[in-house]
């Protein structure tokens, strides 16, 4: 039986550490990882804690992360608690056996601190392995400090095992931004914690000698389908559980998340959206525009999969402008975030929708400064009064050199 | 056909209904497989030529159990007793590898019946060394 380790009514954790901890608190079966910038410290001091009799479970140390996945995927096959950490390129490896653990409804659970994908090599972070894996089968909760990665590993696992889910979860915070800074964390003595996530209850298990069972199986044109269909709807209905372990969760530590964090958004004009630590600093840039009469609020999700479209449609049903920024390459395209909240906003019954527009953002660890938001809450006055784009609806920020904008 | 919610979660497959323990002790072709299992589905349809098993010069050595890249050889007390040709796709690795002279497995066309295939068998030939029955032209390596 390992030794619980003694914490802190509020202790000083960076992401990476406070994943680590989750982790350890939800006692995991198997952990199999290979280290990479910037989710290593996950993994690190997992080890430690592995090493000094925190942690009853097995740590596989492979070569790979496709063979991180694919270790993790037998060992939650074989009926165990399953978990394991990842960045960019080595998320982009892991990819293919991703959409194997999700068709096999293995409840993983990992932690991806997102950071670009090269080329250009770059080890800081934007969101394109989280887009990378968007269409995997996993549900996607997005996080914006070292706080809720904490809180939503916790929850990670009650939403992978419950029984009318069994998908597996991905927890994404921003690689640096979160992962590396240091901030408060009030975490849960490890029995509590252990005791919200609950014990695990494999499903079809192959340890099971009882009852052998193959997992992988081939299903062609007959068969194919039918279950990618099934895996969907799992995926569409798990954000009503989610609620469910967001108001328990509350019961538990008075802290309260919604799929939709909203700022200001009651009599908003204007609006952001945003994922991970921007959710942050647009809040005080929307704090500084309503001082200068622009009626600003901001909006976020912890739930990226499934896409959260009726919630966004009603939340910005009011708004008159609104920029939905993406931090990362468009490669082609209006950013994935801009497709999708717009295809939420036409969802809405009725004709009127707000201005929408584009900003790319902060590519390989590219500031954004609150100057940028600044002007961007500026732009969006101008749309808002104007009933109409002022500007390209895509634009990117920060970047060095002449304009780079389009349509 | 069943519709996407009858199907297991995870697209798993149960090749016993329950009692997997006792149906593993006993021979392969005695256990009750469910419909779902991979044992009872054929997966041969597109084989061309088959390997057939000649006892009478069989020594039983096992080179075609261990190579055989689909588990299609069968066997019954320490003795091979011939090919499961619902799972054997014909690929001949089997005759390949089996050292005998002459072989106890050789190709025939599919169609070939059993009794009149082993009608056919060569004789033992002099100095013949160890070479693939696809290298000695022809079917049957004679
Ligand atoms: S022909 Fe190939 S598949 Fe068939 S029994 Fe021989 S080795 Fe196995
Ligand atoms: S390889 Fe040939 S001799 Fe050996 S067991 Fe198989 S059939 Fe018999």
């Amino acid at each position: 039986m390992a030794s619980s380790y003694h914490l802190n009514g509020v202790e000083a954790w960076d992401g990476c550490t406070a994943s680590a901890h989750a982790l350890r608190q939800a006692q995991v079966d198997v952990v199999a990882a290979y280290p990479i910038t910037p989710s290593t410290p996950i993994i690190q001091n997992y080890g430690s804690f592995k090493d000094n009799g925190y942690i009853d479970g097995e740590f596989v140390l492979v070569e790979s992360e496709h063979a991180a996945m694919s270790a993790c995927v037998g060992a939650a096959a074989a009926g165990g608690r399953v978990s394991t950490a990842t960045s960019s390129q080595g998320f982009a490896l892991m990819v293919e056996v991703l959409y194997q653990a999700a068709g096999m409804r293995l409840p993983i659970v990992l932690n991806v601190a997102n950071r670009a994908l090269a080329s250009p090599l770059n080890i800081h972070c934007d969101h394109s392995d989280m887009y990378l894996g968007r269409d995997s089968g996993w549900i996607s909760l997005c996080t914006c400090n070292p706080q809720e990665v904490y809180d939503f590993t916790l929850m990670a696992f009650r939403l992978a095992e419950h029984m009318g889910v069994r998908v597996p979860v991905m927890v994404h915070q921003d690689g640096f931004l979160s992962s590396h800074t240091v901030q408060n964390v009030r975490p849960l003595a490890d029995h509590i914690a252990y005791k919200f996530v609950g014990d695990y209850v494999p499903v079809h298990p192959m340890f099971d000698f009882d009852k052998p069972v193959s997992y992988g199986a081939q299903a062609e044109e007959e068969w194919h389908f039918e279950h990618k269909a099934k895996l969907h709807h799992a995926i569409m209905e798990s954000s009503s559980v989610l609620e469910d372990i967001f108001n328990d969760f509350a019961k538990l530590t008075g802290r309260q998340y919604n799929i939709l964090e909203t700022f200001d958004m009651e009599d908003a004009e204007v609006a952001i959206f945003a994922l991970g630590t921007t959710w942050e600093s647009a809040i005080v840039a929307a704090k500084k525009a309503r001082e200068k009469g622009i009626k600003a609020g901001v909006v976020t999700t912890h739930l990226l999969r499934p896409f959260p479209f009726v919630a966004l449609g009603e939340v910005f049903k009011k708004a008159k402008a609104v920029a939905i920024m993406d931090k990362s390459s468009p490669s082609g395209a209006m950013g994935a975030l801009f497709n999708e909240i717009a295809a939420s906003l036409y969802q809405v019954q009725g004709s009127r929708h707000p201005v929408l527009s584009n900003y790319i953002y902060g590519l390989g660890g590219r500031d954004l400064t609150q100057a940028d938001l600044d002007h961007i809450f500026e732009e969006l006055s101008q749309d808002a009064q104007k009933g109409a784009l002022t500007h390209p609806t895509q634009q990117f920020i920060g970047l060095a050199g002449p304009k780079l904008s389009y349509f | 056909m069943k519709n996407w919610q009858e199907f297991e979660m995870g697209a798993v497959l149960f090749p016993f209904e329950k009692q997997g323990q006792e149906e593993l002790s006993k021979h392969n072709n005695e256990r009750t497989y469910t419909t779902d299992s991979s044992f009872t589905a054929s997966v041969a349809h597109w084989r061309v030529e088959k390997p057939v098993h000649n006892k009478d010069v069989c020594i039983n050595c096992f080179n075609c159990w261990v190579y055989c890249p689909d588990a299609s050889i069968l066997s019954r007390e320490g003795k091979m007793s011939g090919i499961d040709y619902e799972h054997c796709k014909g690929c001949g690795v089997c005759v390949d590898v089996c050292p005998t002279n002459p072989k106890s497995l050789l190709m025939f066309d599919n169609l070939e019946p059993l009794e009149e295939a082993l009608g056919k068998w060569p004789e033992k030939k002099e100095g013949l060394k160890k070479k693939s029955y696809r290298t000695e032209g022809g079917y049957n390596g004679f």
